[in-house]
């Protein structure tokens, strides 16, 4: 191409982006991305979870059912040998408890995070991301949409705390509601994390499902965290479920009329070589690696063009 | 606005770069586009400008540079050199302005199937941000416009192919774009629904005022547009109107029944200087202006005509004379180079 047909070219361009650029001012009627439009579309990805979580009854209910058998099932069945290791007038049940609720809020909000894989098959994920937003939009929405949903599924099992001997005080159901929020948040920001690398919704199940066992082993769900081995001390500290299932079986034991002694050994603080962490740093662990969980994945997300 | 028919194809392509838009108002302009994928070049340095209101057609065999092109113009790819603008918003440089300003409807469906059809329109307002006084409205027009508004209630995973792509298009018009993209709009539908959708898209240009970007590997779906471009091997090859395209390629094809046909093979040689011969039951002759031709023809051949037709070129012979090759045979080795793009793309990363 000579210079000349260049320069002329050049001239063109400009006079056609004038001239398309007054058209331009009549015709639009999508406003400028602001704030409010920002929330809006957090807001409406987030019911888009409700909605469909509503719409799946069955998923709710399949999701119980481990959560349910861990409880009465293999709650009953060891109670039998471990109860003579528990205070006198402690239900084994009631001691799994809190860890039970927490990994019936585990599956649902990892499971709900799948759903950007599933998405991204179904095609629905391109019409999120090429919408006029920032992408830390659909990002939050997700991770709240899911935070929501696993909640609500951990309220069910909570409704079931009398058959687990926990009493129905309004501040512990509260204290518990607070704690699984913040937990689902958290677990869904890690689902989202792995969803904008996994574009396979099989593999995505097979790797959450390899995740989840040991999450929930070793949180303490099932046994109290003092007195165990070196190795799986360091392991327990490690798994970021601990910081929230501890939280959790401290608010119900505060809630039974249990003697010192008995709190200690089936509510013991969750230690640092010693050092007993407060409640509010353990779940502040928990918030912060949440937010730091969905900032990776805004920032996956923001990359993928 | 149309290049001289005379025109060869070469000369048609060059004069791309100086078409100019109808009414002064430019919807979409590309300068020396061009995107590589490694070693692949998708697309070569293309130029075009779609005035606005226009119904442009990017016909092709795949893998000829459509999506890629697409894509740019979407936002979805950057382009390796060359600049484009869509609706006076440069596609790099001001990425959100132009997608506020575009509907797009891609060749697989991005509807989500477990909410309903109003559900999806509703998500697609509160993400593009339709004024909310506005979106009840604008939903039933655009639901009516596709004939879906008595479905809106339905889940979209109820719905047929046909009707998931009519329920697309209505999504992509929700904003009210400027430019609406339609990647292979009816690709994967049976010949009936593909119909159908045409007239949904005929409908939806006489209603709307907006321009219509898409691309087709389907030549009948081509002659839809008000303009069409030809591309192959990641280059415009020819860009016209498809009537103006067609009469590039030459003359009509002229086929008569007739009482004698030898009689009247001789007699065409003899008076008219034309040489025919018989071709599926018919005598069979090329002339300019086939129209204009069949008056004299009753008037002088003395042979008894029972019956006459007049073709006009085809949009394949279009497709044969700029590239040498039919679109499916194009689309055969164009399928190898689609496959050498995504080895390429998936080593990438």
């Amino acid at each position: 191409m000579t210079v000349a047909t260049q320069a002329t070219r050049t001239a063109g361009v400009s006079s056609v982006a004038e001239a398309a650029s007054t058209a331009e001012k009549i015709r639009v009627a999508v406003p400028e991305r602001g704030l409010r439009t920002d929330v809006r579309a957090v807001s409406i990805v987030w019911r888009r979870e409700l909605i469909r979580f509503r719409s799946d009854r069955l998923r709710a209910i399949t999701s119980l059912i481990q959560p349910v058998l861990f409880l009465f099932v293999l709650g009953t069945g060891l109670s039998t040998l471990v109860g003579r290791g528990m205070p006198p007038g402690v239900d084994f049940k009631t001691f799994i408890f809190p860890g039970v609720v927490a990994m019936s809020v585990l599956f649902t909000a990892i499971f709900s995070a799948g759903s950007i894989v599933w998405d991204r098959e179904f095609g629905f994920l391109r019409e999120m991301l090429v919408a006029p937003v920032r992408r830390s939009t659909i990002v939050i929405g997700k991770c709240l949409g899911g935070a929501t949903i696993a909640t609500l599924q951990g309220i069910v099992m909570l409704a079931l705390s009398g058959l687990a001997h926990v009493p129905y005080s309004p501040g512990l159901i509260i204290t518990l509601v607070g704690e699984l929020l913040l937990l689902s948040f958290t677990l869904t920001a890690f689902g989202v994390m792995m969803a904008a690398r996994i574009k396979q919704f099989q593999a995505f199940m097979a790797l959450t499902q390899m995740l989840v066992m040991p999450l929930f082993f070793l949180s303490g769900a099932l046994y109290p965290l003092n007195g165990l081995p070196a190795w799986l001390t360091v392991l327990t500290r490690i798994d970021p479920l601990t910081y929230v299932v501890g939280p959790m079986r401290h608010a119900v034991f505060s809630h039974l009329s249990l003697g010192p002694v008995a709190l200690r050994r089936l509510s013991p603080s969750i230690t640092w070589a010693g050092w007993p962490v407060p409640l509010w740093l353990s779940l502040g662990i928990v918030a912060a690696m949440g937010l730091a969980l969905m900032g990776v994945a805004i920032a996956e997300f923001t990359r993928t063009e | 606005m149309t290049l001289d028919a005379d025109e060869q194809p070469a000369t048609a392509a060059a004069g791309v770069g100086g078409v100019r838009p109808r009414g002064g108002t430019v919807a979409v302009s590309v300068f020396g586009l061009t995107k590589r994928y490694g070693d692949i070049e998708a697309v070569r340095g293309i130029d075009f400008e779609i005035p606005a209101g226009e119904t442009f057609g990017f016909l092709g065999p795949n893998g000829a540079g459509k999506s890629t092109t697409i894509k740019i113009l979407c936002t979805l790819a950057k382009p390796t050199s060359g600049s484009a603008q869509v609706a006076g918003h440069d596609v790099v440089a001001e990425r959100d302005a132009v997608r506020r300003n575009i509907g797009l409807v891609f060749q697989e469906t991005t509807l989500d199937g477990y909410l309903t059809a109003e559900q999806n329109l509703r998500f697609h307002a509160d993400l593009y941000a339709v004024p909310k006084a506005e979106v009840a409205p604008r939903i039933k027009q655009v639901l009516d416009m596709v004939g879906l508004w008595d479905r809106r209630d339905s889940l979209v995973s109820t719905y047929s192919g046909g009707m998931q792509r009519r329920l697309e298009i209505a999504r992509g018009l929700l904003h009210a774009p400027y430019v609406l993209f339609l990647d292979e709009p009816t690709v994967g539908l049976d010949p009936q629904t593909r119909s159908s959708i045409w007239t949904y898209i005929n409908e939806l240009k006489s209603r709307e005022d907006i321009t219509i970007f898409l691309t087709t590997h389907y030549m009948d779906e081509a002659e839809h547009c008000d303009r069409i471009a030809i591309i192959d091997h990641g280059k415009i090859v020819a860009i016209d109107t498809p009537e103006a395209l067609k009469a590039s390629v030459g003359k009509d094809r002229v086929q008569i029944q007739t009482a004698d046909d030898g009689a009247a093979i001789d007699e065409l040689a003899a008076k008219f200087g034309l040489r025919a011969g018989v071709h599926e039951g018919a005598v069979t002759f090329s002339v300019n202006s086939g129209e204009q031709f069949v008056p004299r023809l009753f008037a002088e051949l003395s042979v008894p005509i029972r019956s006459v037709s007049v073709s006009r070129p085809s949009l394949d012979d279009v497709f044969m004379s700029y590239t040498g090759t039919t679109i499916r045979d194009a689309e055969a080795s164009g399928t190898d180079a689609m496959r050498q793009i995504v080895a390429a793309w998936r080593g990438r990363r």
